[in-house]
């Protein structure tokens, strides 16, 4: 259940949060989250199945006493599952008055994607994955797709 | 102040009026044929606390029905009348206090406090002056200390007739914690402004926020001069809500009045030594004896006294905190997570094969504190029953002058503690037993003594402990049940499932838990409408508690509620389905067993049932219900479980039991919605995670 990494958990403050994005790996492309919603980050571990629920929610971890449900994002964007190894990470963000695991490929970086950098995706492409997208960043030359996360986490 | 300021003084606000109200009610009908000293002060000072913060929450209804009860109390307090009648005066503090708890309700679901409440005020307006009336013949004067053994009430008398003004200063320190000091700061001017003139303070701007640190760190001084001598002003303060420390001080007195004794002269005394050391704030009792000696007036020392045994007095009650359960749930999730890093360090697998004496030593140490940690940590959320069996005190109170039945409530093991979750789910219960033994159970006086009993009923309320349980049991020596009557109803109800004589009077008497069952010919007002009963087992089920009845004809009916000590914590048994871990709360299993092929079969819908002694059952495949994949289908190979949910029984397959254990309840993740058969969580000792099975969900299809 070891912790990797606390972040910014006492620097919780816009100014100093404006701007940064976690990013992580799901397949070939790269996304990123807003440091805001990002708890903490914790390897993979043990999930308990919970029956009845949507297939992308894989169940529930013990964080250190807490209970907290996991979703698995490759399933949530509709992409075959993938073993999962050394890299597997839990991302624990914050929304609203939920807490929850999202089950990644690897975490990346924290990235400082300033506002002109980023642009709305094109309208014309229309995958699946993209209605979870809001804006697409630029770091140098790597391309970052910035997650919407209400919509990621709206259960219809 | 803001929305969210005003909301957390609300709470605390509405928590802390429920509990004096619940004091009140207790001494009043702890001492209702008559009152002693202690009781009448200790209702001025609730009417006074209750007055002053309503009046902080601008309820101005609220405290103009606490100020004329105050009123009402102040005079029997000064001046000690003769002949009252007590159940009047009972009954207009019990309005008064009904008046404000309705009012409260009407806050907490976020209405608008609107009753009327002075045709209340001047009905206890008209009674004080009736009293005062009849009050006349008792000679203004007392003789001192008749009848008021530790106030000096008598001596007070003869110096707030003269016109003598004293000045005072003050220095309050509230509770560590108490919040809002600025505004309590205020409230307390406020209140003072009925007996004092030139009121000064420090800090001077107690409206702004920026002085809630200074008020913490140095107290908040108030000067003011007064008509009324030391004690009562110091009574007066000493209501102050969340007040930690008084430090009152006597500055000087001027004007002659009629004070028997030259109060000026001595008290000037201390004055001197007082101004010498200006920001030295004596306390009265603190003062040189010298100064005091000199001034050779006992009074002086008397009066010190008497405020140092009530400053002793009013300390007593601070070694109580509230603390908000969410925090006690917080200590105890950590607990939890204590416990189980504390097995991952003691138990690391880095420390296989080391010879480790001294650490074994240690770890065992550690082992012993953690445990007591944890009994602590769980005894914190204990609450005693006390509160809720003393409001019963009303009830049957207030029940007996409606239907003119007398009735003694006896209460014993009160101090037995149960989770305060808990707590909020039986009072009801309770409350609906005792209606109905009073109701239907005891006899009127008469017919009582016709039968040879003595006139006054007996209701027993007991709580006791019993391993994991805590028995509550509501005894009475009424009539009892009806068996035939009830029989008789259950069938016209279509209640019944085999013939009547198959019944046996016990399983009769379980009829009346059932809903819609009255077998009072007339509706009274607290009972007969067919509901009430049936609360008693829906709440107690929340809880996972059962309620059972014992009734013998003419000699009384015996209710034993049975329910769990902590919900935090359950018995459950441990299954297995498909490689993953269930709980099943142990107080629904009936039994585990193995099915035999020769005594299963399917109906043409496709359900399939056993029967196991000569009984027929359903049985639920655990697997199927969930859609869980890779489990025992083989209904022979697997495990029958019997659950029981009140009524009714089902058989439910799971691939093995694993064990009983102990289990910490969690509810499930917000973000989940809720499973049918599922109702949380549960982490296992060695931070795993089991599911807990809902019993209930297997029925209601």
């Amino acid at each position: 259940m070891a912790m990797v990494q606390n972040l910014f958990d006492e620097e919780r403050h816009d100014d100093t949060i404006k701007d940064q994005y976690l990013t992580f790996a799901i397949e070939d492309e790269d996304y990123g989250v807003e440091i805001a919603y990002v708890k903490e980050i914790v390897k993979m571990q043990a999930i308990t199945k919970v029956p009845e629920m949507p297939n992308f929610i894989e169940g529930i971890i013990n964080l250190r006493g807490d209970l907290i449900g996991v979703l698995d994002v490759r399933k949530r964007f509709g992409k075959p599952s993938k073993e999962h190894d050394e890299e597997t990470c839990i991302i624990v963000i914050i929304y609203s008055d939920y807490t929850l695991g999202m089950i990644v490929d690897a975490v990346q970086e924290t990235a400082i994607i300033p506002e002109d950098r980023i642009a709305p995706p094109p309208s014309a492409k229309l995958s699946f994955a993209n209605q979870f997208i809001r804006n697409i960043g630029k770091v140098g030359d790597d391309v970052k797709l910035l997650l919407d996360v209400e919509r990621f986490l709206a259960q219809d | 102040m803001s929305d969210f300021d005003r909301e957390s003084m609300l709470e605390m606000f509405i928590f802390e009026m429920s509990h004096l109200i619940d004091q009140l009610e207790a001494t009043i009908v702890q001492s209702e044929s008559e009152y002693n000293i202690d009781q009448i002060n200790e209702i001025f000072r609730i009417m006074h606390t209750i007055k002053g913060s309503s009046a902080m929450m601008m309820f101005d209804n609220i405290a103009g029905v606490a100020h004329s009860i105050e009123d009402l109390f102040y005079y029997l307090r000064e001046e000690n009348p003769q002949d009252l009648d007590y159940k009047r005066l009972s009954d207009h503090v019990l309005g008064g206090a009904d008046f404000v708890k309705e009012e409260l309700a009407k806050i907490q679901d976020g209405q608008k406090p609107d009753g009327d409440g002075t045709d209340l005020a001047k009905a206890i307006d008209k009674f004080l002056q009736s009293i005062k009336g009849t009050g006349a013949e008792i000679p203004e004067a007392l003789p001192p200390a008749a009848d008021v053994p530790v106030q000096s009430v008598a001596k007070k008398q003869s110096y707030t007739a003269g016109d003598t003004v004293y000045k005072y200063r003050a220095r309050i320190y509230f509770q560590d914690g108490c919040e809002m000091e600025n505004i309590r700061a205020y409230t307390l001017v406020h209140n003072l402004q009925e007996l004092a003139t030139e009121i000064s303070h420090e800090p001077q701007d107690v409206i702004d926020e920026e002085t809630i640190p200074v008020i913490r760190k140095n107290g908040f001084m108030v000067e003011f001069a007064s008509s009324q001598d030391y004690n009562y002003v110091y009574s007066h303060l000493l209501a102050t809500v969340y007040l930690r420390e008084l430090n009152l001080e006597e500055l000087s007195a001027v004007g002659a009045g009629a004070s028997p004794v030259p109060v000026a002269i001595p008290v000037a005394t201390p004055v001197a030594v007082a101004e010498n050391v200006p920001e030295a704030l004596v306390l009265h009792e603190d003062l040189p004896a010298a100064a005091i000696a000199a001034a050779s007036q006992p009074d002086t020392s008397a009066a010190s006294q008497d405020a140092s045994q009530r400053k002793a007095g009013a300390a007593a009650p601070t070694h109580m905190i509230s603390v908000n359960v969410n925090k006690l749930d917080a200590l105890l999730n950590l607990m939890g997570e204590l416990v189980i890093s504390e097995a991952m360090v003691t138990q690391n697998s880095e420390l296989e094969g080391l010879q480790l004496e001294s650490f074994n030593k240690e770890t065992r140490h550690l082992r012993k504190i953690i445990s007591n940690l944890q009994q602590t940590v769980m005894s914190m959320r204990m609450v005693p029953l006390s509160a809720t069996f003393f409001r019963m005190h009303r009830i049957v109170r207030d029940m007996c002058r409606q239907l003119d039945k007398d009735v003694q409530l006896d209460i014993v093991g009160e101090e037995t503690e149960v989770d305060k979750n808990i707590i909020e789910h039986i009072a009801d219960p309770i409350m609906h037993i005792i209606r109905n033994s009073i109701d239907h159970g005891v006899e009127l006086p008469a017919e009582r003594s016709s039968r040879g009993k003595p006139a006054k009923a007996r209701v027993l309320l007991e709580a006791k402990n019993a391993g994991g349980d805590v028995l509550i049991i509501i005894k009475d020596d009424g009539r009892g049940i009806n068996t035939e009557k009830v029989l008789k109803k259950a069938k016209t109800n279509g209640l019944t499932t085999k013939p009547d004589a198959e019944y046996t009077d016990r399983e009769i008497q379980q009829f009346i838990f059932l809903p819609g069952f009255s077998t009072n010919d007339q509706v009274t007002a607290y009972s007969g409408r067919g509901v009430g009963m049936d609360v008693v087992t829906s709440n107690l089920e929340i809880v996972g508690g059962t309620a059972l009845v014992d009734s013998t004809p003419g000699e009384g009916t015996t209710f034993t509620l049975k329910i769990p000590l902590t919900l935090a914590i359950i018995e459950g048994m441990s299954v297995l389905v498909a490689g993953a871990q269930y709980t099943i709360p142990i107080v629904h299993i009936i039994k585990s067993f193995k099915a035999q092929p020769e005594n299963l079969f399917t109906d043409p819908s496709g359900n399939e049932m056993i029967t196991e002694r000569g009984e027929i059952f359903n049985i639920v495949r655990l697997h199927e219900f969930f859609n869980i994949e890779g489990a025992v289908t083989d209904v022979c190979e697997g495990t029958l479980i019997m659950l029981e949910n009140g009524e009714h029984v089902v058989c439910l397959l799971v691939d093995d039991l694993i064990g009983q254990q102990q289990a910490v309840v969690k509810s499930m993740p917000k973000y989940f919605k809720k499973v049918r058969g599922l109702s949380g969580c549960t982490l296992l000792g060695n931070g795993d995670i089991s599911l807990i099975i809902d019993v209930a969900g297997f029925f209601d299809k």
